[in-house]
């Protein structure tokens, strides 16, 4: 009796123990989410103010040039310019990463080996390493500062990740049922299109959004091929904020949770699919 | 009638390569093309304010130079110890969470939820994040030391070069921590339960279990989670770039920072590239190593292939 009791209290503290292990850890993420709804002389305040007085969605309004204190950065175009790059690149990404995954999956073929290992070593390029060049040729052909020179380095820089995880849930789906399907009359593109495509949607749904939030958070590339409003992307434009003399904070971290509010609703969305991706095409070979 | 051949991109026999054209042409164009152009670049003395100078060899100066300068061992090295202390630190901190997250059956997903928490985050936003935090003025950091009567001044933590590099270390491990902790919760949570209990019959203690059962079958997963980290090892820019931009006095200067310095602000293209293809070398070696383990673990677990 006594001992069920003990177990049971351990249970508890470590439960607790683990909780707040937990909620330590997000205190400087929460802090930053926290002071975007404060006003920035509260954030300035000496002695610290640890309880927001005035909470409010004024730097929002600011931050997007409503109210009567708008600021001089274009949060708007940045924005726009964020998505359309990110969804652009991800959707030609999916494509490309469901041909080649089909390809690994369901084909044997010469340098299949060779191919798999060149397309995974070109992501072990650093992207700062990589910009350097790039910088130059697409100065050459005016890519730089335009929207679609962006979107080409993300395609190519989602396409190795994307092929890898939509090759793993492509090999989950027996071999069989295509070819059942295909002796019943389908061709091959019809068989793809019903059935293998449809038991991976959720899988390649996850690469979509994996492929996606590298887009939306990429900085080292963006922050030199990109100049002005018409392609600067949000995680170029956050550094707007201290070019100045003074640093925005509050301003900046409205910023900030405008860029993780999308990262924060979709990690939550793939993190088993994202799991099991990673882990089932390491382990299984 | 004779029989006709299907036309070539008809024949099953290339229809692999056709699926896989457009993700080849993709990496040819933006990487492998730039990067032998970039080969070629750090053999010349190009400077992006003089363009003629494209067409100037000067054979392997470049490297020479590089090789001889002191800043750039001192970045190269801070770039080593940087690594190996990060990865170590999230390895360890990533596997006592996960340990401890399996262990608890009520509430787990949302402690798992909670725990991915930093992974949301992109390596901007950390670094922002957490020149708020160690802001020697305003930082929450210094307040709360103040509040508590820890400490009366403002301690300097992005000045100081020691505690500068303590501080993108830390950041760091915030941002990939959870990364570690969620693979091996995978791996955990795939493990066979019937070694784990044959072993406490035969008596042993916890910590025999842990070592010599859980941590071989984690072992692969380890080396998963070593090989994606060092995919993207040089994600570091970007936080570094934030927090100190290399300052104060290039005493928390990484490789990557060093690049962007020396290419960009000072226009030495040339001699940017080159540094740039070590840096390009040291995250092969860092993948290579990784994955060789990892299909050495795979081997001793017995795995597939």
């Amino acid at each position: 009796m006594r001992s069920v009791l003990r177990k049971r209290l351990g249970a508890i503290g470590l439960w607790i123990l683990t909780f707040l292990l937990m909620v330590i850890m997000c205190v400087p993420g929460l802090w930053v989410v926290l002071t975007a709804f404060r006003p920035n002389s509260e954030v300035l305040a000496k002695p610290a103010i640890w309880i927001p007085e005035n909470p409010g969605f004024g730097n929002f309004a600011k931050i997007f040039g409503f109210g009567a204190d708008q600021i001089a950065i274009p949060v708007t175009a940045y924005f726009m310019n964020s998505l359309i790059i990110a969804l652009t690149s991800t959707a030609i990404a999916l494509l490309i990463g469901m041909s080649g995954g089909y390809a690994f999956a369901r084909y044997r073929f010469r340098f299949k080996n060779g191919i798999f290992l060149g397309l995974m070593l070109s992501r072990t390029v650093p992207g700062i390493a990589l910009s350097l060049p790039i910088f130059i040729i697409w100065s050459k052909i005016g890519l730089i500062d335009a929207k679609l020179g962006l979107i080409i380095v993300y395609v190519a820089m989602n396409v190795p990740f994307t092929i890898w995880l939509i090759d793993g849930f492509f090999r989950q789906i027996p071999k069989e049922m295509s070819e059942a399907a295909q002796v019943d009359g389908c061709t091959r593109w019809q068989a793809f299109w019903k059935i293998e495509f449809p038991l991976a949607k959720s899988g390649i749904a996850s690469a979509g959004i994996f492929a996606f939030l590298t887009s939306w958070n990429e900085y080292a590339l963006a922050s030199n091929l990109t100049r002005s409003t018409d392609s600067k992307t949000l995680p170029v434009g956050l550094m707007d904020f201290t070019s100045q003399f003074t640093i925005d904070w509050a301003g900046m971290s409205a910023m900030a949770v405008i860029i993780i509010i999308p990262a924060l609703i979709l990690t939550f969305l793939v993190q088993k699919h994202l799991i099991a991706g990673l882990t089932f095409g390491g382990v299984k070979g | 009638m004779a029989n006709k051949r299907p036309p070539f991109w008809q024949r099953e026999k290339y229809t692999p390569y056709l699926l896989l054209l457009p993700a080849i042409l993709a990496i040819l164009f933006v990487v492998l093309f730039p990067l032998l152009f970039s080969l070629y670049t750090s053999f010349t003395g190009y400077r992006l304010i003089r363009p003629e100078t494209l067409w100037q060899w000067v054979g392997l100066r470049n490297y020479q130079r590089i090789f001889s300068n002191g800043d750039f061992w001192s970045a190269f090295g801070r770039t080593i110890l940087f690594l190996t202390i990060a990865l170590n630190l999230e390895l360890l901190l990533g596997l006592g969470i996960a340990l401890l997250i399996n262990k608890i059956t009520w509430g787990q997903r949302t402690l798992r939820t909670i725990m991915m928490f930093p992974m949301m985050f992109s390596p901007i936003l950390v670094g922002y994040q957490f020149k708020f935090v160690f802001n020697d003025n305003i930082g929450i950091l210094n307040n709360a030391l103040q509040a508590l009567g820890l400490s009366d001044g403002a301690i300097p933590w992005l000045v100081d070069k020691y505690l500068a590099n303590f501080a993108i270390i830390f950041a760091e491990v915030w941002m990939s921590t959870s990364v570690f902790a969620i693979l091996l919760l995978a791996g955990l949570f795939a493990m066979p339960r019937d070694p784990l209990e044959a072993a406490k019959v035969d008596g042993c203690n916890p910590w025999q279990v842990f070592r010599h059962i859980t941590l071989p079958f984690l072992m692969p997963f380890v080396f998963i989670a070593m090989t994606i980290r060092s995919l993207d090892v040089a994600r570091a820019y970007d936080i570094v770039d934030v927090m100190t931009g290399g300052g104060p006095a290039g005493r928390t200067e990484l490789l990557w920072t060093m690049i962007a310095r020396v290419g960009y602000d000072n226009a030495r293209m040339g001699q940017a590239n080159a540094m740039a293809y070590v840096s390009i070398f040291l995250s092969i070696a860092f993948t290579y190593y990784f994955f060789t383990k990892l299909l050495a673990a795979r081997k001793y677990m017995g795995g597939a292939e």
